[in-house]
């Protein structure tokens, strides 16, 4: 679980996050949704630590993360695993080098026990034999879900994903969704995805939190958000012109 | 190059041929092998360091270090500035291959006997000459590290600002190089 209290982050004069105060519960996919600039990605960045937010304060599991000493954050590092919009694979590295860094950052294990849990991490998002290819030599979408591998091999207690579907065709994008989903059901972990595609909200939105010019307008979960008033939630779902053939068709039967 | 210019421009014959060989060490001990070399590197090595380090910045790849809870800096900037400890040998290489090229251009194209080139590679030789080169040389390399490094590392933007910053990279680390050596020369042979 991670709370976050009155978060405030700016840069410069501008101010990002206006008091964002929400929960993200374990075991569940918790989403940040909103348009482009309203504050999505520097609230996933603030959560994993690469911006330092002005006001506020991050509790993991109810250790703020503002009163960790070094140890402690150390220890909170090897417990994130974060799957970043591009992948950010390491163009240098194989697949299994990309996969095994982590292991070899934060373990002691040995290169044969290192080769055996990526080969499983690889089985499960369904990648066998891609070892020993660059990134450059895989499809986006397959970049993806190394990068997924790369996120869980160490058995993290958070995940992160921001935009996991960007670039991707619909239907590798529910592949993607659907692994983020199973992993976190899977492991009991608590996954935190940053996203503006209404069909993940579909797929995975299990607590969705909506941001708008760095404020929290809304919260509630996949069912609430088509039964909402609120008038910035429902232009934002309704933008999509399947969504609005959807109401219309719904509000015919009834 | 050297050889030729001076042989060719040596009219009085009063001047000892030996000063073709003696000019073609100390210009490539002084200032070709490591000046020059080094304002190459900046645009081989300095343009690939700076493009490297910037396209990390641009796919996230520094903030994937990050959020590992790895020191990007020292992980990508360190091991450039120890690989760049190696960089006298090139030098030395430089240094043997120039005078040997002078040598060459020099005995075959008829401007100097093969006797009168080495008696001048030796005349004069004062071993200082070398120490101040290998000084200026690691102060290059270490520019060569970092200078292109901080320019990547630090960087904005997207594949255009890549570009850009490479280019920034070299006009800086050449100016830091020329910069450098007019304040080492100073201080070690004025």
């Amino acid at each position: 679980m991670i709370a976050v209290d009155n978060l405030k982050m700016q840069f410069g004069s501008e101010e990002i996050l206006k008091g964002i105060s929400t929960i993200f519960e374990q075991g569940k996919t918790n989403l940040i949704i909103g348009q482009s600039g309203s504050g999505k990605s520097v609230l996933l960045k603030c959560l994993i630590g690469l911006l330092k937010p002005v006001a506020g304060s991050i509790s993991y599991h109810n250790k703020p993360t503002n009163q960790m000493n070094l140890q402690q954050q150390r220890i909170l590092r090897e417990e994130i695993g974060m799957l970043f919009q591009g992948g950010a694979l390491f163009d240098s590295m194989t697949i299994e080098e990309n996969i095994m860094f982590p292991l070899r950052m934060f373990s002691q294990q040995s290169t044969s026990n290192m080769i055996s849990r990526v080969n499983e991490v690889l089985n499960r998002v369904n990648l066998d034999g891609v070892n020993n290819k660059f990134p450059a030599e895989i499809s986006g979408g397959m970049q993806k879900r190394v990068s997924i591998a790369r996120a869980i091999v160490n058995n993290p207690k958070y995940l992160f994903c921001d935009e996991p579907n960007s670039g991707l065709d619909p239907k590798t994008a529910t592949v993607i969704d659907n692994l983020i989903q199973r992993i976190t059901h899977e492991n009991d972990i608590t996954t935190i995805v940053v996203t503006h595609d209404m069909n993940s909200v579909m797929e995975i939105g299990e607590r969705i939190n909506f941001l708008k010019n760095g404020i929290l307008v809304w919260k509630g979960t996949q069912e609430d958000i088509f039964k909402t008033n609120n008038q910035d939630v429902t232009d934002f779902v309704y933008s999509s012109n399947l969504f609005r053939k959807i109401r219309d068709v719904q509000n015919q039967n009834i | 190059m050297i050889t030729l210019q001076t042989a060719l421009n040596l009219t009085d014959p009063i001047i000892p041929k030996e000063l073709v060989a003696f000019a073609t060490r100390q210009s490539i001990i002084l200032e070709f092998a490591p000046t020059f070399i080094s304002i190459i590197m900046a645009g081989k090595v300095g343009s690939f360091i700076t493009s490297s380090i910037g396209s990390m910045r641009v796919t996230e790849q520094i903030d994937a270090l990050e959020v590992m809870g790895i020191n990007s800096l020292n992980y990508l900037v360190f091991p450039k500035v120890i690989a760049l400890l190696t960089y006298p040998f090139l030098i030395a290489i430089a240094m043997f291959l120039g005078i040997l090229g002078g040598l060459i251009a020099g005995v075959y194209g008829g401007f100097v006997s093969l006797d009168e080139f080495i008696r001048g590679l030796q005349e004069d030789f004062i071993p200082f000459h070398l120490v101040y080169a290998f000084v200026k040389t690691y102060v290059f390399a270490f520019i060569l590290a970092t200078v292109p490094a901080w320019h990547g590392y630090y960087m904005k933007g997207g594949a255009l600002e890549v570009g850009k910053a490479s280019t920034k990279s070299f006009v800086w680390t050449s100016v830091l190089i020329i910069f450098a050596n007019y304040i080492i020369t100073q201080l070690l042979l004025s």
